[in-house]
């Protein structure tokens, strides 16, 4: 316990110390709930849904800790770069514990950044249905920072340099981002979008926390947990895996 | 303390270390030099655990790294070619770090840490981040953070490297004291050959994997006629410079990826 206590605590000390970076991966969450929230609020009302910013503010939630999560377990790749990796591969302590300190670390700073979006998004007028559905949509947040910091691990025991990244962030995030339904209902989306919604791991966090937060779910809350929770253990064990295999 | 038999490592098609026997005493100050890319670094990752041999057999402490890893981690401390220190913690937070993932008992790592940064000038700057220190204060910090869980053997690579004169020779004399005063085994490479004669016991020379020659320095020049070690140094390697397109850690890692890719 001790093992993972310490790289919690390292991940942790890093972001509280590192002012800019939380200030800067606000400002992405920000300007689209600033930029979409009202820019598409009125037409989103006069298309019969609703309230955009209350639809919104879960998919903003999500993004944060979609981006923060995978950015957590790709610094990996900069403790690789920096050297520190090869301090925690020559110690005395099994790969797995190191990853699971790691992955919790990672995953607990996502969950500050959400926190704080949260908070934002109250600001900008989002008032959740229930007061109930607020520890639900905690829930949520963790798995799925635990779920994406897990998967940026893996990532990043696969890349060998910098550059890839960029290709990540492209390739993998924002596609996973654009098509959670995180910007617009699922419902009346073309058969492909569908599908690809479907096969989208944000797309069960996003709808369990509006599920939770706005009762407006899609999948309905089984299904989102049990989609999750398997995701996460999927993730957390490929991470470990390929955790196990690095070379420093 | 340790020994080495027929020791290989292979990457694809490049033999890094080929057919590597020697062995180091307890409390032996012994030297690992050669030319950049000889094989230096893939021992020391090997010898460390951080690589699997393809070949042969090594022994730490009577230990085998590749079925008792942990056990041998615990009696060894490292100063890699790289710096390894969390930049954006303090100095007693990277000994703290260390000392947990070593489980060195907290009291002990307290008392221990504090001993440590005063041998090594640092505690004044305990609370500073590391990033705030200059190149001998960081690798002063490695050396204290390595020896904070009381290892038997101690790996520097090229720990004085691009340090000045100064802080090279205090650093050795602490290297020299804590290996007089604690019987700590020393296995160390450097390029700075004087630094070599002045405080290794013993010395291997590498050269495209292979050891060339191994002896005291006075052996070692004796036995190639030279008045210093640089010149029985250049007399059994030879003067070609060697080309390396990029530094010793990012090559292993290309070569690593290519056997990865080839497997």
């Amino acid at each position: 316990m001790t093992t993972i206590y310490v790289l919690w605590l390292r991940q942790v000390k890093r972001y509280l110390r590192s002012r800019p970076r939380i200030i800067a991966s606000l400002g992405q969450p920000l300007l689209y709930l600033l930029s979409f929230g009202f820019g598409f609020g009125a037409i989103f009302a006069k298309a019969g849904q609703g309230n955009y910013i209350q639809f919104l503010a879960p998919g903003m939630i999500g993004m944060t800790i979609l981006f923060t999560s995978i950015f957590s377990g790709i610094e990996l790749m900069f403790d690789r770069q920096f050297g520190f990796l090869k301090e925690m591969l020559v110690a005395p302590q099994p790969r797995l514990l190191l990853m699971i300190g790691r992955t919790l670390g990672g995953a607990t700073t996502a969950i500050f950044q959400g926190v704080i979006v949260v908070v934002i998004c109250m600001l900008c007028g989002f008032r959740p249905t229930s007061l109930l559905g607020i520890p639900l949509a905690f829930g949520y947040m963790v798995l799925i920072s635990v779920m994406f910091t897990a998967l940026g691990t893996a990532i990043a025991c696969s890349l060998s340099d910098m550059q890839g990244f960029q290709m990540v962030m492209n390739f993998l995030v924002m596609p996973i981002y654009f098509l959670s339904g995180a910007l617009f209902p699922l419902t009346n989306i073309p058969v492909v979008m569908k599908f690809f919604a479907a096969i989208d791991p944000l797309t069960y966090g996003v709808d369990g926390m509006r599920s939770a937060l706005i009762h407006q779910g899609v999948f309905g809350e089984l299904v989102d947990i049990a989609v999750l929770g398997g995701l996460t253990l999927a993730f957390l064990a490929i991470g470990a895996r390929q955790f196990s295999r690095i070379e420093a | 303390m340790i020994r080495v038999e027929h020791l290989t490592k292979t990457f694809g098609e490049i033999q890094a270390v080929r057919d590597v026997t020697f062995e180091v005493g307890m409390g032996e100050i012994f030297a690992f030099l050669g030319p950049n890319g000889a094989g230096k670094t893939t021992t020391i990752k090997m010898l460390t655990t951080l690589l699997r041999p393809t070949g042969g057999k090594i022994e730490i402490d009577g230990l085998d790294p590749s079925t008792q890893q942990n056990e041998v981690r615990k009696r060894f401390g490292i100063v890699f070619q790289d710096p390894s220190l969390d930049d954006e913690l303090t100095a007693l937070e990277n000994l703290e770090l260390h000392g947990a993932l070593y489980e060195v008992p907290r009291k002990t790592r307290v008392e221990r840490s504090e001993s440590l940064l005063k041998l090594f000038e640092l505690w004044e700057r305990r609370n500073d981040p590391v990033k705030q220190f200059s190149g001998g204060m960081r690798r002063r910090l490695e050396i204290a953070r390595s020896l904070l869980h009381v290892p038997k053997i101690i790996f520097l690579d090229e720990p004085t490297l691009g340090l000045d004169p100064q802080t090279r020779n205090q650093l050795w004399a602490q290297v020299k004291k804590l290996n007089e005063e604690e019987r700590v085994t020393v296995f160390l490479t450097t390029h700075y050959m004087d630094e070599a004669d002045r405080t290794a016991h013993r010395i291997a020379i590498i050269d495209h994997g292979t050891i060339v020659a191994m002896g005291t320095p006075a052996e070692l020049k004796q036995q190639t006629n030279s008045d210093s070690l640089e010149g029985a140094f250049l007399a059994l390697t030879g003067n070609t410079i060697r080309s390396e397109s990029a530094d010793s850690a990012q090559s292993l890692r290309n070569m690593a990826q290519m056997w990865r890719k080839k497997r």
